[in-house]
């Protein structure tokens, strides 16, 4: 297969989020604002690096019976190693992120990656698949975390917004905003489907 | 003491329930909550697993991470712990309770990958709980879980009679009102 498609398709065609519907408990818990995002999205695209490239290098040596505690071994190595960098270099995220760095583990994306990708192509498209599934979650986390701090709080990565600024809905930050918007973003990610598939 | 342990059981159950307002454990509970009984299963094998990785999960923190300075092994032995623990849990039920094994039997290995699970662990150290309060925690915690699973499911099976826009069908509809739900249980918020 093409090297540019498998970079590409975790975008847009197979989006983790909008498409795949996989992790979505972080997708909804740190898009509070465009910076949690970010920083969400960097972290988990570091941890699928590492972990695609690794278990695609072993998944020879593996016997096929323990494959899935050796993944969750080697994702949970990579992701103790993002949170104590994160700590160490961002406290500020660190904190804001709290419990959903070390939750990375149980992201279905990382997991699901490994299993249905690293586990059975080469080193080299497993790291692309990575990056682009990478880019596809964080793009996923940056556009539900625009419309919730846009209206929650009426900025965008901490910047005052000048329309939006005068009486933000606190709603949309919190819990039951996360859910709404998301809701409302997969309908309308059907619903042009829906209408192009028609014309 | 003993009011500062209903007020956690409390605070867990519906002030911070985990689903609707730490916003964890989402794979099972859009994903299980199409049938009331389904639901029932689900929620109670959570919350027992809740509870053993709760207890379990702290006394590897006090007992064996912090004596010998290993914290940074926090994520990797409990995903480990709890990973055992669920495979435990389904070779028990399998063997005292063959019927309810049949009715949970899909659900149970999932529950591994549940981060409400791995999350009430990380959360009782993070608050510095002490055994008992980590154990009423993640009760609490599991109950919660268990309430909205089971009032979703109720909400769902009216919604699967209803008429709803083409595009809204299925997930989105569930989260929309999963965020109805939880905007109400935000009117608990000043109960303690």
């Amino acid at each position: 297969m093409n090297r540019l498609t498998e970079l590409t398709k975790g975008i847009w065609k197979e989006n983790p989020i909008f498409v795949i519907s996989l992790g979505i408990c972080p997708t909804l818990a740190v898009t509070s604002s465009m910076t949690n995002a970010l920083g969400m999205g960097i972290a988990a695209t570091f941890v699928l690096m590492g972990s695609n490239l690794f278990i695609s290098l072993i998944r020879n040596l593996v016997p096929g019976k323990i494959r899935i505690p050796v993944y969750i071994m080697i994702i949970a190595t990579f992701v103790t190693m993002i949170d104590k960098m994160i700590a160490a270099f961002s406290p500020a995220l660190s904190a804001s992120l709290g419990i959903f760095i070390p939750l990375i583990v149980v992201n279905c994306i990382i997991l699901g990656r490994a299993e249905a990708y690293a586990s059975k192509n080469g080193p080299v498209d497993s790291l692309l698949d990575a990056i682009g599934m990478g880019i596809g979650f964080t793009i996923a986390l940056s556009c539900l975390a625009f419309f919730r701090e846009l209206l929650g709080e009426g900025k965008l990565y901490g910047f005052p917004i000048p329309f939006f600024k005068a009486d933000p809905a606190l709603i949309m930050i919190m819990a039951p905003g996360g859910f709404v918007v998301f809701g409302l973003l997969i309908a309308l990610k059907r619903f042009m489907e829906a209408k192009g598939a028609t014309k | 003491m003993s009011a500062s342990i209903i007020s956690i059981f409390i605070v867990a159950i519906f002030i911070e329930n985990f689903v609707l307002n730490q916003i964890l454990g989402l794979c099972p509970f859009i994903g299980v909550s199409n049938k009331i009984d389904s639901a029932v299963g689900m929620g109670l094998a959570v919350t027992f697993v809740m509870v053993m990785a709760g207890v379990a999960t702290w006394s590897i923190q006090a007992f064996l991470l912090v004596p010998l300075q290993l914290e940074y092994l926090q994520t990797i032995s409990f995903i480990l712990v709890i990973a055992s623990l669920v495979q435990f849990v389904e070779m028990v039920i399998r063997k005292t309770a063959p019927a309810l094994y049949q009715s949970l039997g899909v659900f149970l290995p999932l529950i591994t990958t549940n981060c409400a699970v791995l999350g009430v662990a990380l959360l009782n150290i993070k608050k510095n709980y002490g055994l008992v309060e980590s154990a009423v925690n993640s009760f609490g915690g599991g109950l919660g879980f268990f309430f909205a699973l089971i009032i979703m499911a109720g909400i769902r099976e009216r919604l699967d009679v209803s008429e709803i826009p083409e595009a809204m069908r299925g997930a989105p509809i569930a989260f929309v009102t999963a965020g109805l739900l939880a905007t109400a249980f935000m009117g608990f918020s000043g109960l303690v």
